[in-house]
């Protein structure tokens, strides 16, 4: 079956967030209060898979081995469809 | 004795890493396209700076995982040296030579600018001719250069001596207001596990001749050469 699956590369917590602290003081600039904001990265990929728990395997070994960097990043797995 | 400058679709430093062994140093050096794998034996291979694959997913996070990397890695096994710089520095530690990564710096802006290195260990294949806390003067070019670490991976690194080089003021002074990036404890050059690959986010090839303003970058790749002719 062909799947299609949301992958979402954030940082772990207590990670530095460069680019969101310059994103939330532009916000700032603009008048927006905010009390937090974080980035993150969404990837959608589709594949042929034999069900959408093996789809969700094959996407979390793309993380492990690619999308993903251990040392600062966590992902969440999600299959669309 | 023969060097490799390994070079990707986006590599900007390669000739003038190339030059200074060739040229400068008088080190038979080859320029090799990634595709070609490593078409021959080497002593060391040196991953230049730029921007491979447009740092797209994450700076040096594709080249890290092409098939070349895989003939390098072998290169690592037996012993021989590597040496990383800047992009080249993202891809070792993308690859797993060194431990770490290089986050996009703490204030999210390209940074180009002569630093001042306090180079932490002379017991190294690329430090061998410094004196340890010798202040050096090296130029940065990078916005994805802050170095970290768990705090574990990072106590075992001072422990075992494979910090290379810290920023520090002209003085050898490490504190944060000289940590241009925000790095893990200033640390900008880290060794391997079996101290033959080096990670180096600053660019030896720009501090390698007096016209350049410091030859102090040249020490790192004479301390390599000085390496190979020791161990053979």
């Amino acid at each position: 079956m062909k799947c299609t699956v949301r992958i979402t590369i954030s940082l772990k917590k207590g990670m530095l967030d460069p680019e969101a602290r310059a994103i939330r003081h532009a916000l700032e600039n603009l008048g927006f209060a905010t009390e937090a904001l974080s980035t993150a990265r969404v990837f959608l990929v589709t594949m042929e898979a034999a069900s959408k728990a093996a789809a969700a395997a094959q996407a979390a070994k793309m993380c492990e081995r690619l999308l993903a960097n251990p040392v600062i990043h966590r992902y969440e797995i999600e299959v669309l469809k | 004795m023969r060097f490799a400058v390994v070079r990707f679709g986006g590599s900007n430093c390669d000739r003038d890493t190339w030059h200074v062994l060739q040229e400068v140093l008088g080190v038979d050096t080859d320029l090799v396209w990634y595709k070609e794998g490593l078409p021959r034996g080497y002593d060391a291979v040196v991953l230049p700076g730029g921007f491979s694959y447009g740092d797209y997913l994450r700076a040096g996070a594709i080249a890290a995982r092409t098939p070349v990397m895989q003939d390098i890695q072998r290169h690592v096994q037996e012993g021989k040296l590597v040496l990383g710089i800047c992009n080249g520095a993202q891809m070792s530690a993308e690859a797993g030579f060194v431990e770490g990564t290089f986050a996009v710096n703490a204030y999210p802006k390209f940074l180009c600018r002569p630093v001042h290195l306090r180079v932490e260990t002379v017991s190294s294949p690329f430090t061998s001719r410094f004196r340890e806390g010798e202040v050096i003067r090296l130029p940065i070019a990078h916005k994805e250069g802050r170095f970290i670490t768990p705090p574990e991976t990072m106590a075992a690194l001072n422990r075992e001596h494979r910090v290379a080089f810290r920023f520090c003021d002209e003085k050898g002074k490490v504190s944060e207001a000289t940590n241009h990036n925000g790095s893990l404890e200033s640390v900008t050059g880290v060794l391997g596990q079996f101290r033959n690959v080096l990670a180096l986010m600053p660019h030896p090839e720009r501090a390698s001749e007096e016209v350049l303003g410091s030859v102090d970058g040249r020490r790192i790749f004479e301390s390599m050469i000085r390496h190979v002719e020791i161990e053979g």
